[in-house]
C-alpha cells in the first residue's frame, strides 16, 4: 500500500526553481533511502512535505489524503514527523520533557483542563510518562532523562530524535540525515535502533551521504538529482546505473 | 510609619501580579511584550469608569478589567501573528502609548489628563484612611495568592510544556504537532488580563488614575523585577517584584543620609544605585534569585 504518494511537486525560490516536478510513492512499512548529490532539493522535499515551506504547484497525498497547504502541526497530527537535518530542539527543556511534548492527544494541553488538572489529563500524563521511561531505556538514554537538551552529544540528539519520533508514533517519519556528524560507533547504534521504528508500524523516509549505512538499512532507494526524481530500486541496482553516477560525479567524468 | 509599609506593599503586590503577568508571555511563552503598562492602564481605567461614571459595585469593576485587559491582549496577539521578536516588541510599546494618547485625549471618556479621582475602595469611607490600608493589602494578597496558583498550575502542566517548547523553538513546536498561534494567543490573552486586574486593583487603592501614572517606565521596573527574579519562575517573578520595590523605596531614605548634595542630584543619586543594585544582582546571579527548574522525570511504575 502506497502511504505517501508526491505528483508533480513543484517548489521555486527566487526563481530558482528547486523542485522541479516530484513524482515519489513511499510504501507503507520498511525504510525507503532518499539519496542525491547536493543541492538535490531532498532537503527541500521535506520542507514542503511537512508543511514548512508551501508548494507552488503539485500534490502530496498521505494515507489516502491531500496534505499540500496544511500548516505543519495539522501535518503532524496527521500522523506525518519530522526530524532536521542539525538536530534542533528545546535547548532548555530535559529529555524527559522532550518525549512527553510528542505524545499525541494530551487533554493537559488545554488551558481549562491545565488549571483544573482533570482525571483524563491525569492518565494521559501517566501514561505517557511510562512510555516516555521505555522509549529513554531503549535509546540508552535514561541516565540522561532529567539533563537539558544542550547538555547532550551530537549523537544524542539524534538519538533523541528517533525517541521523539517513538512517542509521536507516526504512520510516517522523515528524517534528514540521522547519522549526519556521529561516529562510527553510535551511527551502528542509530542504524540499529531504526530498525526497531518499522516494527512498531512507523515507516521510515530518510536522507543520507552514507551509502554503507544506505546499504544496510534501505530499501528501495530513490535518488533524486536536480529537482527531480532520477531513479528508484534496492541499493545495488541503484548503484549500477550510470545517471545515478553521472549525477554524482558529473557527465564528463562517468 | 506602619502606614507607609502597608502601603509599600500594596504597590509591591501590584507589582507582583504585574510581574507573574510578564512572567507568563515573557519567561512562559517567549514572547516579548513591551505594552505591559498599556494593559495595566486599560484595565485601570475599565474598573474606575465602571464604578464611577456607571455607579456599579468594586467587584463588577474587577471582573470587566480582567475582561476588557483579556481582549485587549487578544486584539495585539492576533493582529501580530507574523511578527516575532525585536518586532513584536516594538508593536507592543506602541500600543502602550496609543493607550496613554487616547486616555489623555478622548476627554468625554477618560477626562484626559486630568484623570479619574474619587475611585472607590471597598469600605473606604466606613474604614477611614488609617485601616483602609490594613483591610486592602490583605484583598490584594488573597487576590496574588490566587493568581500565583493559576500560574503554577500552568507550569507543571502539559499545556506549560508546550508553552516552553514555543518559547524555546516555535517551529520544531509546530512540527511536533503544536497548534502554536493558539497557544500563543491564549498565553496572552490571560497575561493581559492580570495586568488589567492589576491595574484596577491600584485604581481603587490610591482612588486616582491619570494617563502619566502609566508610562512605559512601569514596564521597563517589571522586566527589570522578572529578570532579577529569575525568568521563567513564578516564585520568582514575585520575589523580583518585591525586591525592586524595596530597592525604590530603601533608596529614597539611603540618599537622604548623603551630606552636602541638592534635591536634584539626589534623585539622581537614588536611580544611580537602583541600577547598580539591580546590576550587582544579575552579575552574582545571573539566572535570577530563583531560576527556573527542570522539573524531573516522575518515577514510574517503581523503576528507576
Amino acid at each position: 500500500m502506497s502511504l505517501l504518494q508526491i505528483a508533480n511537486l513543484r517548489r521555486a525560490f527566487y526563481g530558482l526553481e528547486v523542485l522541479r516536478g516530484v513524482d515519489m510513492t513511499v510504501q507503507a512499512g520498511g525504510i525507503t533511502g532518499l539519496i542525491g548529490p547536493n543541492g538535490a532539493g531532498k532537503t527541500t522535499l521535506f520542507n514542503v512535505v511537512s508543511g514548512l515551506v508551501p508548494p507552488d504547484a503539485g500534490s502530496i497525498r498521505f494515507d489516502g489524503r491531500e496534505i499540500s497547504g496544511l500548516a505543519p502541526d495539522a501535518v503532524s497530527r496527521a500522523g506525518l514527523v519530522r526530524t532536521f537535518q542539525v538536530a534542533r530542539g528545546f535547548p532548555k527543556l530535559s529529555v524527559f520533557q522532550h518525549l512527553m511534548l510528542y505524545g499525541r492527544d494530551q487533554p493537559g494541553e488545554t488551558l481549562w483542563q491545565a488549571i483544573v488538572g482533570t482525571r483524563a489529563a491525569r492518565q494521559r500524563e501517566a501514561e505517557l510518562a511510562e512510555r516516555a521511561w521505555e522509549t529513554a531505556r531503549f535509546l540508552r538514554l535514561d541516565e540522561l532523562i532529567d539533563n537539558p537538551a544542550t547538555a547532550l552529544s551530537g549523537g544524542q540528539k539524534k538519538l533523541l530524535e528517533i525517541g521523539r519520533a517513538l512517542m509521536a508514533a507516526p504512520r510516517l517519519v522523515l528524517l534528514d540525515e540521522p547519522t549526519a556528524g556521529v561516529n562510527p560507533t553510535l551511527q551502528n547504534e542509530i542504524g540499529e535502533r531504526l530498525l526497531e521504528l518499522p516494527k512498531r508500524g512507523i515507516t521510515v523516509l530518510l536522507i543520507e551521504h552514507d551509502m554503507g549505512f544506505i546499504a544496510q538499512l534501505c530499501n528501495p532507494v530513490i535518488v533524486m538529482a536536480e529537482g527531480q526524481v532520477l531513479t528508484e530500486g534496492t541499493f545495488d541496482s541503484v548503484r549500477a546505473d550510470h545517471r545515478v553516477r553521472e549525477a554524482y560525479l558529473g557527465r564528463r567524468a562517468a | 510609619m506602619l502606614n507607609y509599609l502597608l502601603f509599600i506593599a500594596t504597590i509591591g503586590s501590584i507589582y507582583g501580579l504585574l510581574a507573574l503577568s510578564l512572567n507568563l508571555i515573557w519567561g512562559g511563552t517567549g514572547m516579548v511584550n513591551l505594552g505591559l503598562a498599556g494593559f495595566f492602564a486599560v484595565g485601570a481605567y475599565a474598573s474606575a469608569l465602571t464604578t464611577t461614571t456607571g455607579h456599579m459595585p468594586i467587584l463588577a469593576g474587577w471582573v470587566l478589567a480582567l475582561i476588557v485587559g483579556g481582549a485587549a491582549g487578544l486584539v495585539v496577539v492576533l493582529s501580530t501573528t507574523r511578527l516575532r521578536e525585536d518586532y513584536l516588541a516594538i508593536v507592543t510599546l506602541g500600543f502602550a502609548e496609543v493607550v496613554r494618547l487616547v486616555a489623555s485625549n478622548e476627554i468625554w471618556l477618560t477626562r484626559g489628563t486630568d484623570g479619574i479621582s474619587g475611585i472607590p475602595g471597598p469600605w473606604r469611607v466606613a474604614l477611614g484612611r488609617e485601616y483602609f490600608n490594613a483591610v486592602y493589602l490583605p484583598i490584594l494578597l488573597v487576590v496574588l495568592l490566587l493568581v500565583y496558583w493559576l500560574m503554577r498550575r500552568i507550569d507543571g502542566s502539559p499545556y506549560g510544556r508546550a508553552l516552553r517548547a514555543i518559547r524555546e523553538d516555535a517551529q520544531v513546536a509546530q512540527v511536533a504537532g503544536k497548534p502554536v498561534l493558539r497557544f500563543k494567543a491564549q498565553a496572552f490573552a490571560l497575561s493581559a488580563a492580570i495586568a488589567g486586574l492589576a491595574g484596577a486593583l491600584y485604581g481603587h487603592f490610591t482612588s486616582y488614575i491619570a494617563p502619566d501614572l502609566f508610562l512605559p517606565l512601569i514596564t521597563v521596573y517589571i522586566f527589570l523585577a522578572v529578570a532579577s527574579g529569575g525568568v521563567g519562575s513564578p516564585a520568582g517573578a514575585l520575589v523580583g517584584a518585591y525586591l525592586l520595590i524595596a530597592l525604590l523605596e530603601s533608596a529614597r531614605f539611603f540618599v537622604e543620609l548623603i551630606p552636602a548634595v541638592t534635591a536634584v542630584q539626589r534623585a539622581a543619586l537614588k536611580e544611580l544605585l537602583i541600577a547598580v543594585a539591580l546590576i550587582l544582582v544579575l552579575r552574582l546571579m545571573p539566572k535570577g534569585l530563583l531560576p527556573e527548574r527542570i522539573p524531573r522525570a516522575p518515577l514510574v511504575g517503581g523503576k528507576p
